[in-house]
């Protein structure tokens, strides 16, 4: 962030702060509460946790990491690690499910 | 020459040293995490498959204690925007408010320690038995012992367990409920029934191995994020009157580090505790 | 020019040193020229001892089942019945062949490209006063020795130092010394968390300072191309190390706490099932393993072709020909060196469709490697070559890293890879690479910058025996072992191929032959006196090193190669602070021969 911050501007932010803070308790208590709602798809389940757990940290790292107004250096290694771990996941992933089955 | 930039920003990067240093730092963290989570998922897809013996190996579901791991994520949570409101009182000059929000983040860190380790010790007490008949139980031993194996029984000379079942809830495997609600009356067990004996310790199963690994390594974080807060909170803190603009970078670098560790858990209580 | 000890790093609790003395000057300094210094000796140190560890393996080979002559004693004398009546017993060939790989990599190698180099010479390169954490950067070093402490005590302790490979592959890295609880992995892998902490500090302190501390108008194009490299290298290891670091923390847990993190269910040991859960994965190391294996493999390289490049442009008197296409080749280097870690893999029975892909990438990886090595070929096209030591050793640097280069090519071919795998060609290729390639840059690079770092030359004369000497007894080293490989030798055989020449023997009663001739196997007596050669003509060099820090011929002037980079503008040695006033930088790196200037190189703060 520049540092010229004006006091006004800090107060904003502050609000900002409160609102992100009470999205998070709001998404946590929504992931919880689908544990006991219970889906039918297996699927269904991961992919709603795992979505609500981007949007939080997503909301971690933009506002309180004040990612969403970073400079260009930040964001192009935040890019590059970003590349290289999912290259990690999904090639790893892949290998491990490329096997020959030999059928008889 | 002095090195430059240490406070004040470079103008083509926009950016003070420290800034880049711990952006870096923390991009190796995320592959350090995100190695971890990869193998999280390959050990459980592994699991599913389920070769021999299918049973043992099978993925745990509902081990962990929710409502506990729900308050944990708020307190950390909490601690968030307490070391974002810290930071924001020392660019408004408010060095009063820095100091008591700054005492929040550490209590919150504190409280999120302490409970971790009752969440610890809450595993090591909790057993799983499997009888000569095949049947597996969930449950605690009498007097809630740690870290008890057959080893233990038959150094302590032990003929029958007095052993208490969970509840048939608790012992979620699939196909398992109705053996534990047989069991639901607490009932010593003789010795020679017992072919397996753990704790829910790292060496159980993959799943409390990667679960203590991970959770582990993040409490080492958070520890460690503690420490450099509790610095600058009393005796790093005299720097706000030599050198403040200094001291206000200080404090939004380890916020950084302190805001990736409660990225991090966001992750792992979901993926640990609800799936 | 004060020490500038309060930086703002995040790291607490260090204070800063400021009473002068030898202590603080030489041990705790926060000066990267130190620390360079530092890193240099302590590597070169571990360089020798890996070789050591080498020359007695070859002993083994080239002699089955007889004593070492005088060292074999002092071996059974420090280790005990490992090496009983003086001769290597397979458990300590495996220990040494595990060690040697492992120092040679982390201990030496990179330590001395990256750590001593780098810190050295990139922030005069990029006029900057001095890394831009020092403090961390004494840390990183400190780690770095620390690390190397435990390897080097791991060797004396109940059962002896790690014996799976420097590969450690999971489940033998786990049930290799079931004997004991603490045994050589884990000290190994202790010394390994040490050295990647190192590393990660280095890495983070690199980067930083060359996005920060780059002097006025030094621009991105206009860093020289050592620099570059650096660069590159401090991302591989920032983002490739964390993932072993992942796989060490859980094999640790493996041997320590009994989890199966990589062991699969129902293993059994000598015929006893191992008493763990099961559930884990032996694969998930070997990807996690080399994630950073192979980037790793260009940490290795980079540096030592930046030195390369920095000497020919030198002393070819014109500029690098295709300095962009060198920068484009290194970060696409740097990119796809990450996707291509399984064409080490091929043989764990990967489907085809991955093993495609992986061979794929590999094939596309060598085209900017064959980039930089065309490039630096060209630069030497029409200039007036100055034959002095460190040019010598980086010409030769030139087709030894294009042997080890495109040998490598069989074996990212999965087809061929089949037959190559695990077979000496596949040691041959890689030392070529990193011997006769980046040792020799790196030999380059102590031959360059010696003048900078104490204010006087090394003696030309013994240099030029060093290099002749080292390039005839290298390759006579490696090219055996390319045919050696072809033949169809394993590698991590204790005995030498002496198992094969019974097959030889057998087969010959009926007729057929399964063995391998007597003539392949006579070789590892080739490869082992020159081994042991090689070692005897490092002697020079040691000597020439001591004898002319203090000795040895006065540097006339501050830039005694008459190069234009930045780190010649400086006083020699450069005092703290580097720069005597504000460097501000007005051209590319290799100014050399511009037509119009009065001198055949304009260093790049001159401004005209």
């Amino acid at each position: 962030m520049s540092d010229n911050h004006s006091t006004a501007d800090l107060k904003k932010h502050i609000r900002t702060y409160m609102l992100v803070f009470l999205a998070l308790l709001v998404g946590t208590a929504i992931t919880v509460g689908l544990y006991y709602v219970h889906f039918e798809s297996v699927a269904l389940t991961v992919s709603i946790a795992l979505f609500v757990a981007s949007i939080k940290s997503f909301l971690v790292a933009g506002f309180f990491m004040h990612l969403i107004s970073e400079k260009k250096a930040i964001y192009a290694m935040l890019f590059t690690t970003a590349v290289f771990f999912v290259s990690l996941m999904f090639l790893t992933i892949w290998a491990m499910n490329d096997y020959p089955v030999i059928k008889p | 020459m002095e090195i430059p930039y240490t406070v004040e920003a470079r103008k083509d990067t926009g950016l003070y040293n420290a800034k880049v240093g711990i952006w870096l730092f923390l991009a190796s963290e995320v592959m350090l995490f995100g190695a971890l989570f990869s193998s999280y998922i390959l050990l459980r897809v592994g699991a599913a498959s389920g070769d021999w013996p299918a049973i043992s190996l099978a993925w745990p579901h509902g081990l962990l204690n929710i409502p506990i791991g729900t308050f944990n994520t708020a307190v950390l949570i909490s601690s968030s925007i307490t070391v974002v409101m810290a930071w924001a009182s020392l660019k408004m000059h408010d060095f009063g408010k820095f100091k008591l929000y700054m005492g929040l983040t550490l209590l919150c860190a504190l409280g999120f320690v302490s409970i971790k380790t009752y969440e610890y010790h809450e595993k090591f007490t909790h057993y799983e038995v499997r009888l000569q008949d095949g049947k597996i139980m969930t449950g605690h031993i009498q007097g809630s012992p740690m870290f008890w194996d057959l080893k233990t029984l038959a150094d302590k000379k032990i003929t029958a367990l007095d052993f208490h079942p969970d509840a048939a809830k608790h012992g979620a495997k699939a196909g398992e409920a109705p053996a534990a609600k047989e069991h639901a009356k607490h009932a010593p067990i003789p010795v020679g029934e017992i072919t397996y004996l753990s704790a829910f310790v790292p060496k159980h199963h993959t799943f409390f191995a990667i679960y203590f690994t991970l959770t582990a390594l993040h409490a080492l974080h958070v520890i460690g994020g503690a420490l450099v807060m509790a610095f600058l909170w009393l005796p790093g803190a005299k720097m706000w009157k030599t050198d403040p603009e200094r001291f206000t970078n200080r404090v939004e670098t380890a916020g950084l580090f302190w805001h990736f560790v409660d990225l991090v858990w966001i992750f792992l209580f979901p993926v640990l505790y609800l799936l | 020019m004060q020490a500038p000890s309060h930086t703002a790093e995040h790291a607490h609790g260090h204070d800063a040193h400021h009473e002068p003395g030898f202590l603080t000057k030489y041990i705790f300094s926060s000066d990267h020229k130190v620390i360079g210094i530092q890193y240099g000796v302590t590597s070169l140190i571990f360089l020798f001892f890996g070789f050591a560890l080498m020359m007695l393996m070859r002993w083994q080979l080239a002699n089955p089942n007889t004593a070492i002559p005088v060292f074999g004693k002092m071996l059974e004398a420090l280790l005990g019945d490992v090496a009983k009546d003086g001769i290597m017993s397979p458990d300590l060939y495996n220990s040494f062949g595990a060690m040697h790989g492992t120092i040679m990599v982390f201990l030496a190698i990179v330590p001395l490209a990256f750590g001593a180099f780098g810190n050295f010479v990139v922030p005069l390169q990029i006029g900057a006063p001095d890394m831009a954490f020092p403090r961390i950067n004494m840390v990183s070093y400190q780690a770095y020795f620390l690390g190397g402490v435990v390897m080097f005590i791991s060797f004396f302790i109940p059962g002896g130092a790690a014996k799976s490979g420097w590969t450690s592959y999971s489940p033998l890295a786990t049930v290799a010394d079931l004997a004991h609880r603490v045994n050589g992995q884990t000290l190994w892998l202790l010394g390994m968390v040490l050295l990647i902490t190192s590393s990660l500090l280095g890495a983070v302190n690199f980067i930083t300072t060359i996005i920060q501390l780059r002097a006025k108008g030094m621009s991105w194009m206009r860093l020289p191309f050592f620099v570059w490299a650096q660069f590159v290298t401090g991302f591989l290891l920032l983002l490739a190390f964390p993932p072993l670091e992942a796989a060490g923390i859980m094999q640790l847990m493996d041997n320590l706490f009994q989890t199966s993190f990589f062991l699969p269910a129902g293993l059994s040991v000598s015929g006893n099932p191992l008493p763990v859960s099961g559930g884990g994965s032996p694969l998930l190391w070997q990807h996690l393993f080399w994630f950073l294996g192979h980037p790793e493999v260009y940490v290795l390289i980079l540096p030592g072709m930046g030195i390369v490049c920095e000497i020919i442009a030198c002393n070819t008197r014109k500029p690098i020909w295709g300095y962009k296409a060198l920068v484009n080749s290194v970060l696409a280097i740097g990119f796809i060196s990450f996707i291509v870690w399984a064409h080490h893999m091929y043989l764990t029975g990967m489907g085809t469709k991955i093993s495609t892909f992986f061979q794929t990438t590999t094939m596309i990886i060598s085209i900017p490697s064959v980039i930089i090595l065309t490039a630096l070929f060209l630069s030497l096209w029409g200039g007036s070559i100055r034959f002095n030591t460190p040019m010598l050793f980086a010409l030769a640097f030139l087709p030894m890293f294009g042997i080890g280069g495109l040998t490598g090519l069989p074996l990212g071919f999965n087809a061929t890879d089949i037959y190559l795998h695990d077979t000496y060609y596949v040691i041959a290729h890689f030392h070529y690479v990193v011997a006769p390639g980046t040792i020799f840059a790196l030999f380059a690079g102590v031959y360059y910058w010696f003048p900078k770092a104490t204010g006087r030359h090394m003696n030309e004369f013994w240099g030029k025996t060093h290099f002749v000497l080292s390039l005839i007894f290298m390759n006579l080293i490696f090219m055996p072992m390319f045919m050696q490989g072809l033949a169809g030798m394993q590698r991590r055989m204790a005995d030498g191929g002496a198992t094969y020449s019974m097959a030889y023997a057998k087969e010959n009663n009926t007729g057929t032959q399964d063995g391998l001739s007597p003539k392949i196997i006579k070789m590892n007596k080739t490869v082992s006196h020159a081994a042991w050669a090689l070692g005897v003509v490092q002697i020079p060099f040691i000597i020439n090193f001591f004898w002319s820090m203090k000795r040895g011929r006065k540097v006339t002037s501050d830039n005694p190669w008459e190069a234009t980079t930045l780190e010649w503008q400086t006083p020699t040695p450069p005092p703290h602070g580097n720069f005597t006033t504000t460097p501000e930088v007005f051209r590319g790196p290799y100014d050399y021969s511009v037509p119009g200037h009065k001198k055949d190189f304009t260093p790049q703060n001159q401004k005209v």
